[in-house]
């Protein structure tokens, strides 16, 4: 499938509240395409609460329903109960969150959706921190990054939250990027297609976050890809199936681009580098990436 | 578009929802149309759907929403959007 | 019509399967576990037309009420004590949103220490929220109210949820005799709802996002209007209950030998109750005493209130307390008299912490009053509450 085959029709509209070069909106315009236009979506306290812009005006052309930071699972699961209980379970329920409201403060109600079989998607978009209230860490930050919160560097290392969902054992569980959007727009039709809970979280590079110019978004996601420091997969009926350049990791098939690279571009990782070089941090973040993907094999392959 | 008369946080869809975001813009983004190859980069990875795509495939952008981020020129397969600066 | 004898928890749930809810979701908590366990088993025998949601937790039960109403359906849960201060932050949610949503709240002191027996600290500090609240004192009470408050809150002019208490264990697992409607009655009481906003895919509206402070206030003042309609609803709506079914609880008050009475006791639910009994013993003794129970909390009945002040003087009881002030019913009763009135307001605190309140109690508060005309608030039966 090529980037032709995606539908013209816009349900994120132009001149909303975001950044420019904001990933957030990036990925929603490829996943608001691939769910079309009988979709409610849940968001809870996340940037996109902010992009959606002031009342009486909103920059979504899909019924949603914005709700408190904790509470998206179970806002998702009253949703599909009720469209169940009036016959109208045509319409998708969709859970829009980052990773805040899903690795932190929303883990519980995600949790709860997904042991009671909830039919719906959830997908998690990660930029790493809490953003909305301006850049503070969160469970998903990534080790020796700067945050307000972890002013010289986070000192621990991020979930696992792959196999936190994994361990929920729902039909379909995935990892996805907004540079990659054919990849991301086929994981969203594959997940539509599947009844009960669906996972998917989407790697979401912020400038102002990760401390880049703001061109440079799809090629912060597309490095992170390269380096191995983000996976693609797609985890169905607990098969584990990586995807295009994820796969040939794998497969050991693609030498990974040095972690580096990726980390030097940021300024989040800045003090990594200057005055001088910590030799040591860089070295542990690499060795978690090392052994994300060993675990990968021994689980996978 | 059905107006609820409950007084309530309901809001409409509304395109400029945070008015002509086009004001945003230190750059703006030029496009050689000529050498378009019709990859459709541009409009998939244009936060604002700043991009309009025509029947064609033909790319045209909306001045009025772009906010001039520049992900559009880098990431153009043949490389035909220049950022200029705005007057 | 037949008669049912059973606890006002198992009332609650049969007027909550009659009221035909789409959607419930619900968490377990002492005292209300029997209400989520007889929905269970309404659910097993396949009798419960709508969809029971076991959530993980209160939060998350309002949560899914939220989504469901919001999505149309009608909505109800039930909680209590710690469960109901868990949901604060989505009760304020859901009468933001003016979501019709019903809840019961089976009023239970809170911790710590742990604690199960009744008192009214619970529900009271909900008071803000936004949600109407009813009080009951009978197992008959708590289901006419339930599906009456379904009819109130779902009715254009009011569109906020509502919340039906009574106590812990003095009415949540006492049986009395409870006369039922059929099916069909109650469906040409209570129609279905029609939601005054939805999610629909064919009319996209974004509901919550930003609002800056210019619109807000707003929002608040059409909430306040919908408690002012709620006022005069919540009478009408009793009215026609007893025309259809033949049983009432008085309107926003139900008053007992009011009439020609020197001093009025107000109180909530069982406390309220209990207090008919001293009544009837101080009357036998020449002591012109009343009874109002109030019955609902939020709207506050203040016009009410000021013309039982025109010819008696009010004993107030509260059963919970606003710590570093005053009973809450206390405050509220003579703020409502500010300027209008001259009758004098006795404020007690008790049963706290499900502390037995027996008539006889009652009866030494009266004379408290009318011996010693106390000032203040006086914490009856506590060391040092004066």
């Amino acid at each position: 499938m090529s980037l032709k085959d995606l539908p013209k029709d816009e349900y994120l509209l132009p001149g909303s509240a975001a950044c420019p070069g904001c990933p957030a909106t990036i990925g929603l315009r490829t996943v608001l395409k691939a769910l079309g236009k009988k979709t409610i979506l849940v968001v809870p306290a996340c940037c996109t609460a902010v992009i959606e812009s002031w009342y009486p005006n909103s920059s979504f052309n899909v019924p949603l329903l914005n709700i408190a930071f904790e509470a998206s699972g179970a806002t998702a699961s009253g949703i599909v109960s009720a469209l169940k209980q009036k016959g109208r379970d045509d319409i998708n329920v969709v859970v829009w969150a980052g990773d805040g409201g899903t690795y932190d403060i929303g883990i519980q109600a995600m949790s709860g959706a997904f042991e009671r079989g909830t039919d719906f998607i959830y997908i998690c978009y990660n930029n790493q921190i809490y953003s909305n209230t301006g850049i503070q860490r969160s469970g998903a930050t990534p080790y020796g990054a700067w945050t307000t919160t972890t002013v010289g560097g986070k000192g621990e290392f991020p979930k696992d939250m792959g196999a936190i969902v994994r361990a929920h054992h729902i039909p379909y569980a995935a990892s996805a990027c907004i540079s990659y959007p054919e990849d991301l727009y086929n994981k969203v039709r594959k997940a539509k297609e599947i009844k009960g809970p669906k996972y998917i979280e989407v790697l979401t590079p912020c400038p102002p976050g990760w401390r880049f110019p703001m061109d440079r978004t799809v090629e912060m996601g597309r490095l992170a890809v390269e380096t191995g420091v983000w996976p693609l997969y797609e985890y169905e009926n607990e098969e584990m199936t990586f995807n295009g350049i994820s796969r040939a990791i794998f497969e050991g098939k693609y030498k990974r681009k040095p972690v580096e690279d990726w980390l030097k571009l940021q300024g989040r990782f800045s003090h990594l580098f200057k005055p001088k070089r910590d030799e040591e941090r860089i070295k542990r973040f690499e060795k978690f990436v090392d052994d994300m993907w060993e675990r990968f094999r021994k689980e996978f392959g | 578009m059905k107006k609820y008369d409950v007084v309530t946080t309901l809001s409409y869809p509304k395109t400029g929802a945070m008015g002509k975001t086009g004001t945003w813009r230190i750059f703006r983004p030029i496009l050689n149309k000529d050498k378009c190859v019709k990859c459709l980069r541009c409009w998939i990875f244009c936060p604002e759907g700043a991009i309009i795509r025509k029947e064609d495939d033909s790319v045209e952008i909306d001045y009025n929403y772009c906010k001039g981020c520049g992900i559009c020129a880098r990431e153009c397969k043949v490389k035909v959007i220049t950022m200029e600066r705005e007057e | 019509m037949r008669v049912v004898v059973d606890t006002g928890n198992h009332i609650a749930a049969l007027a909550a399967k009659l009221a035909k809810p789409d959607v419930i979701a619900a968490y377990p908590i002492t005292p209300q576990t029997t209400i989520v366990e007889k929905i269970a088993e309404y659910v097993a025998k396949g009798e419960f037309s709508g969809d029971y949601i076991c959530v993980e937790s209160e939060h998350s039960a309002m949560s899914a009420c939220i989504g469901a109403s919001a999505a149309g359906a009608r909505t109800f849960t039930a909680t209590s004590a710690h469960g109901l201060l868990l949901m604060h932050e989505m009760l304020h949610w859901a009468a933001l949103a003016r979501l019709p949503i019903v809840m019961v709240n089976v009023n239970r002191a809170i911790g710590p220490g742990w604690t199960i027996w009744s008192d009214q600290n619970d529900s009271m500090a909900q008071r803000d929220t936004g949600w109407i609240q009813i009080y009951c004192s009978s197992n008959q009470e708590i289901f006419d109210s339930i599906i009456q408050a379904f009819k109130l809150a779902e009715h254009k002019d009011v569109q906020l949820p509502v919340m039906v208490c009574y106590d812990g264990f003095i009415l949540s697992h006492t049986s009395m005799p409870v006369k039922v409607p059929e099916q069909e009655e109650i469906d040409d009481f209570l129609p279905k709802r029609e939601p005054a906003w939805i999610l629909d895919p064919e009319n996209p509206v974004t509901h919550g996002n930003i609002i800056m402070p210019k619109d807000y206030p707003s929002i608040r003042k059409a909430m306040q209007d919908a408690q002012e309609n709620a006022k005069k609803l919540i009478p009408e709506i009793a009215e026609e209950w007893k025309e259809r079914f033949g049983t009432y609880h008085g309107d926003l008050i139900e008053k007992y030998r009011c009439e020609d009475a020197d001093y009025i006791i107000m109180s909530y639910a069982a406390l309220g109750a209990e207090s008919k009994v001293v009544i009837d013993m101080l009357r036998k003794k020449g002591k012109k005493v009343g009874l109002a129970r109030l019955r609902v909390f939020r709207p506050f009945p203040s016009e009410d209130i000021l013309s039982l002040a025109e010819n008696a003087d009010l004993i107030v009881i509260d059963r919970s307390i606003s710590i570093g002030f005053e009973g809450p019913l206390f405050t509220e009763v003579k703020s409502c008299l500010y300027g209008k009135s001259d009758a004098k307001v006795y404020g007690f605190i008790a049963g706290l912490g499900g502390k037995d309140v027996r008539y006889t109690d009652i009866g030494k508060i009266v004379d408290r009053v009318i011996e010693r005309k106390q000032d203040g608030v006086l914490w009856y039966d506590v060391e040092g509450g004066k």
